[in-house]
């Protein structure tokens, strides 16, 4: 069960050689092992993940089975989950059990999924190493002593190390790939709108966007059929044709041409990374594809219109934690005002609270036009960057993340070095482009992601460009060592 | 332009978080980085453009305004930190 593909375990749970109940069980024994060492996880509950199971089986049963009926999957703690706990890695919803589903939740409950619990996560995913979580950090598989990036970073760990078959994630800056880079296993951000934001927990609401989290480009899409769907809960939902993103995964990719943005190989970058980007580019040529030198000249404005759009739609979306309605409330207070300074004091952790006050300054009185619009206009040339180059070539590539898996605590007190973390994969979130980051090698031992960003709607041809490199190489086959 | 201490205070009060004396500096520091961050976009002239708000330039959808959610009254009361009956109980607002 340790090893099989997500189509592996569904022909597997078909043809009975074992039932969803010994799967999850399976797993379940696996997050209760290796949990207490890697954090991946915030809450897990063996008797409703069983009972979801045994439904399951009985699915499978009366043959009424989708692919991933009876799977267990892992769902970052953003996702709302009736009668779960969903805390965002925040004091502040440390004891929220969701009164609902959310739309992601939803549709892997309607196909017979199984949730095998929550996973852990920077608070309210603002963070690239999974250190800001108040319920502690998590730990990279690959190498005890490092981060496994975030904000997906529980995701992130359960997958490397196999505590899960396959996780869902979210991704607002870099949040689904840069973890997939460090702990060295596939993550797709899909176009922004293609999957329902419903019920998941809002950070920076013209930014945010779920994805699949797991080991193959095969798998990602799989996961994608399952969550990709029109939904009038989400009015920035996308309203079009559902796809079958397995249909053309084994497509040949001669000729393809392969966009390679100068700008993603200056400053910034490890040399060491960048010896393995180039030569992942170089297999890919032998592979039948051109590569093309274009340029995205307003990458460098990425970052600094992105630490404006993001704070300011998160100091909106943040002001609900109140504790009036749900939520903690401070213990003691004067008054209501009282009451809502020391609720949010002490239920935010720094780097929320550092967000919401640069969000809250930006927006304040007289600074809108130099700070909110201006953002807005720089993602405007970000997007038209990315429409030129689109008319040189097919997919743009680069690496997912700068460096490999950095050291815990190496970053945590100077945000600005975390914010770098996103220096390639953010200008995708403002041009709402998908992408897809896949493992290439290695670098003194730890993992090493290629970036393969698409045009919007363009999942299925980077999950076919994915698979078909995953097809003659084992990068993403590659296991962390010394968890058995 | 750089926050100043007094600009923190600011818009902590707008954003309802209690910053104490003691965390102003720590978190003047640390905004003053940001803020210079920011700053960058400044180097670009942006006269021009258009702003963005929808990655693809989508408007919002209007429907008629109707209940979805029917009865979740006390469902949703029993997540409040305080409730009695129907309502969510703050501290005495009106004299």
């Amino acid at each position: 069960m340790l090893n099989l593909s997500l189509k592996e375990l569904s022909q597997a749970l078909e043809r009975k050689k074992f039932t969803s109940v010994e799967l999850t069980q399976f797993f379940l024994d696996r997050v209760k092992k290796h949990n207490p060492l890697l954090n991946a996880f915030i809450t897990v509950d063996e008797n409703k993940s069983l009972a979801m199971a045994k439904k399951s089986d009985q699915l499978i049963q009366s043959g009424k089975k989708f692919i991933l009926t009876g799977i267990p999957i892992a769902q970052k703690d953003i996702f709302c989950a009736d009668g779960w706990k969903t805390t965002c890695g925040s004091k502040m919803l440390e004891n929220f059990i969701s009164p609902y589903d959310s739309t992601v939740i939803q549709k892997f409950n309607e196909i017979g999924a199984v949730n095998l619990g929550k996973t852990n996560m920077d608070e309210f995913a603002m963070g690239s190493s999974n250190e800001t979580s108040y319920f502690g950090s998590v730990k990279n598989p690959w190498n005890l002593d490092c981060v496994p990036g975030g904000s997906s970073g529980g995701s992130a760990a359960a997958v490397a190390a196999r505590l899960a078959p396959a996780a869902t994630g979210t991704d607002t800056g870099g949040s689904i790939r840069q973890p997939a880079s460090l702990c060295g296993f596939t993550g797709l951000k899909p176009t922004y709108g293609l999957i329902s934001r419903y019920g998941m927990i809002a950070f920076a609401s013209s930014l945010d966007q779920a994805g699949p989290m797991a080991i193959s480009a095969e798998d990602c899409a799989l996961m994608l059929n399952v969550m990709t769907g029109h939904d009038n809960k989400d009015s920035t939902s996308i309203n079009r044709k559902k796809e079958n993103y397995t249909n053309s995964l084994d497509k040949k990719i001669d000729g393809l041409k392969i966009g390679v943005p100068k700008e993603f190989f200056g400053e910034g970058l490890n040399p060491d990374v960048q010896k393995v980007i180039e030569e992942a580019l170089r297999y890919y040529e032998k592979l039948g594809a051109e590569i093309v030198n274009i340029s995205l000249p307003n990458n460098h404005l990425a970052i600094p219109a992105y630490y404006v759009i993001a704070p300011a739609e998160a100091s909106s979306n943040l002001s609900r934690y109140d504790g009036v309605r749900y939520g903690y409330r401070a213990k003691e207070y004067d008054d209501l005002m009282d009451m809502y300074f020391k609720t949010r004091q002490e239920g935010f952790g720094d780097e929320v609270k550092r967000r919401i006050l640069i969000g809250t300054y930006v927006l304040s009185a007289g600074y809108f036009d130099a700070y909110y619009l201006k953002a807005q206009k720089i993602r405007r040339l970000i997007s038209n960057d990315f429409k030129l180059a689109y008319k040189k070539c097919d997919v743009i590539m680069g690496p997912s993340a700068p460096s490999i898996a950095f050291n815990s605590g190496e970053k945590k007190e100077d945000p600005l070095e975390m914010y770098m973390q996103d220096i390639f994969t953010i200008s995708t979130n403002l041009a709402g482009l998908p992408a897809i980051s896949i493992p290439v090698g290695s670098v003194r031992g730890l993992p090493v992601g290629l970036q393969l960003i698409g045009n919007h709607f363009e999942e299925s041809k980077i999950l076919n460009i994915a698979h078909i490199y995953q097809k003659n190489t084992d990068w993403h086959l590659h296991n962390p060592k010394g968890i058995d | 332009m750089s926050i100043k201490k007094e600009e923190i205070k600011k818009i902590a009060y707008l954003a309802r978080i209690n910053v104490s004396q003691e965390e102003v500096s720590k978190v003047e520091k640390k905004l003053v980085g940001i803020m210079a961050l920011i700053e960058k976009m400044q180097e670009i002239n942006t006269e021009s453009i258009e702003p963005m708000s929808h990655a693809l330039d989508i408007f919002q959808p209007l429907r008629e305004d109707e209940v979805t959610e029917k009865d979740i009254r006390d469902k949703s009361l029993s997540l409040a930190p305080h409730s009695d009956q129907a309502l969510f109980i703050v501290p005495q607002v009106i004299e």
